[in-house]
């Protein structure tokens, strides 16, 4: 029984990973026919093969590798203060209604203005390297998650809040038994969507200042109209985007018990 | 045995406001329940049964007129009540074991283990302590919220439609069950229910509800030696009473 029931446990199943990988190499093939029959101007728009010479490069130089891991640092850092901040204070103002009365409003305000608007300030307030870049990921990745978690609070049901009432539960009992675990779904897509925002902000930051990180990169390339470079840059922070969602998926189905997912139609 | 009003509810009224309509749900409702008994009360939608239970249970406190649980005042909920609602409410992310556990405030593990596998033979569902809800059945899933329900050892359990969202046969086995259980473990039971013949053939006594204002139109007091076959006559003619009670 238990068994048949798990098949939808993981969304993420091997099969499918391996069909989603035909796909890529298909639009590859077809982009390098083209390039082949000499239609693309390779200026603007190089040949899989050239871009594939250009990461080998790249690569070999340690450049590619060195601008990916200062932009990954900084990912790594904004994410973790911004995960950190966002379930702290969306905790805080999902359980205690005063908190919630007191920020709320401060929150919504500030939530609208784009991440990238804050650039002059944050170079002025924290420098043009690591700071800034560290603040604007912070930013931008903060809200995504902050407004999933009080939303998953917030549909905590009132039928296990009933139930705990009548069966007189501690609210330390009640948060980690019911409130936390109906949340963590939501926890976790904020997370995702947080990542993802991460890796914008990084980038944006990094084409509009400084001289270093996958973004500095990809300026650089454009000032030297290396075109095969931009495309290098671009896939490689897919790949990594990629990889960090994948560990998240993999975390949301380690702890989300009980729970079919629903994958689809056949 | 003995006491006959182990449970005592005096004067009750409520009134809900409906976009500023009063709607009044119970109106002076006065009822008394033996520590022995089996009260089923049946009645059409709105006439404020479940309304009933959650002022018994004490999740209701905004209502006038005093309830009594061996003689002290219910003002809060306790655990003084169990209470088993019409869908299960185990919580999804909980095994069958700790959804029981659920229910324990106060307990050494030990004392949890004991207590869980208590209820779960009680309920027949041995060994389904690593479960999770998902993987069972309707019946099977209600039968761990009544495991739930009576792990803190209540003195009355309260029954809001607990078989309602049930199919035909798991339904007659549960009443099978549910009996079995009132008579092992001598717990003051109290069932809201829809169905006329779970009433009669769970009950001791059947309190018939009238909607608008909510209150006990008559009482039915099941004898002991009704053959609680549906098919007797007796057990018939208390069915088509009962039923010209509601409809009338």
């Amino acid at each position: 029984m238990g068994e048949e029931k798990n098949k939808n446990r993981c969304w993420l199943k091997a099969d499918d990973e391996k069909q989603g990988i035909i796909f890529p190499f298909v639009v590859l093939a077809i982009w390098q026919a083209i390039s082949v029959a000499g239609i693309a101007n390779p200026i603007l728009m190089p040949s899989p093969a050239s871009i594939l010479g250009a990461a080998a490069e790249m690569l070999k130089s340690g450049e590619l590798v060195r601008h990916l891991e200062i932009s990954f640092i900084r990912v790594i850092e904004g994410f973790f203060i911004a995960s950190a901040l966002a379930l702290v204070l969306a905790s805080a103002m999902g359980i205690f209604t005063r908190i919630f009365s007191l920020l709320n409003m401060t929150i919504q305000l500030l939530r609208p203005v784009p991440p990238i608007a804050w650039i002059p300030l944050a170079i002025l307030w924290f420098g043009i390297e690591e700071g800034s870049k560290v603040f604007i990921i912070v930013l931008g990745s903060f809200f995504p998650i902050f407004t999933n978690v009080l939303g998953g609070i917030r549909q905590t049901e009132n039928k296990f809040v009933e139930l705990a009432k009548a069966l007189q539960i501690p609210q330390r009992k009640f948060i980690m038994k019911v409130v936390v675990p109906g949340t963590l779904p939501f926890i976790v897509t904020g997370l995702r969507t947080g990542l993802g925002y991460a890796w914008m902000c990084v980038v944006a930051a990094e084409l509009s200042a400084g001289m270093q990180g996958i973004g500095y990169m990809l300026t650089d390339a454009r000032a030297m109209i290396q075109t095969d470079r931009i495309i290098v840059g671009m896939l490689a922070i897919g790949v990594i985007g990629k990889g960090m969602d994948s560990l998240l998926l993999l975390l949301e189905e380690r702890i989300i018990k009980g729970k079919e997912f629903y994958t689809g139609n056949e | 045995m003995s006491d006959k009003a182990y449970l005592r509810i005096e004067k009750v009224s409520k009134t809900y406001t409906v976009k500023k309509h009063h709607v009044t749900a119970l109106q002076e409702l006065d009822l008394s329940v033996a520590k022995d008994e089996f009260v089923s009360v049946v009645g059409a939608s709105g006439c404020g049964k479940s309304t009933l239970l959650r002022i018994i249970c004490g999740l209701d406190s905004e209502h006038s007129g005093n309830v009594y649980v061996n003689g002290r005042k219910v003002t809060a909920p306790g655990l003084h009540c169990g209470i088993v609602f019409q869908e299960h409410r185990l919580l999804p992310w909980l095994t069958v074991a700790e959804n029981i556990e659920f229910a324990l405030n106060n307990h050494t593990k030990a004392q949890k283990k004991e207590l869980i596998e208590k209820y779960l033979a009680l309920v027949e569902l041995s060994g389904t302590e690593k479960y999770y809800p998902n993987q069972l059945s309707g019946g099977m899933a209600q039968r761990v919220s009544i495991a739930r329900a009576l792990v803190n050892q209540p003195e009355i359990l309260l029954l809001d439609e607990p078989l309602g969202a049930l199919d035909a046969l798991t339904r007659l086995n549960m009443q099978k069950e549910i009996l079995h259980i009132w008579k092992k473990e001598k717990t003051t039971m109290i069932m809201v229910t829809h169905d006329i013949e779970e009433a009669i053939y769970l009950g001791t006594r059947v309190i018939v509800m009238s909607p608008r204002p909510g209150k006990i139109k008559k009482e039915f007091i099941i004898p002991d030696n009704v053959n609680k076959c549906q098919t007797d006559e007796q057990f018939i003619r208390l069915r088509r009473e009962i039923y010209h009670e509601i409809s009338a």
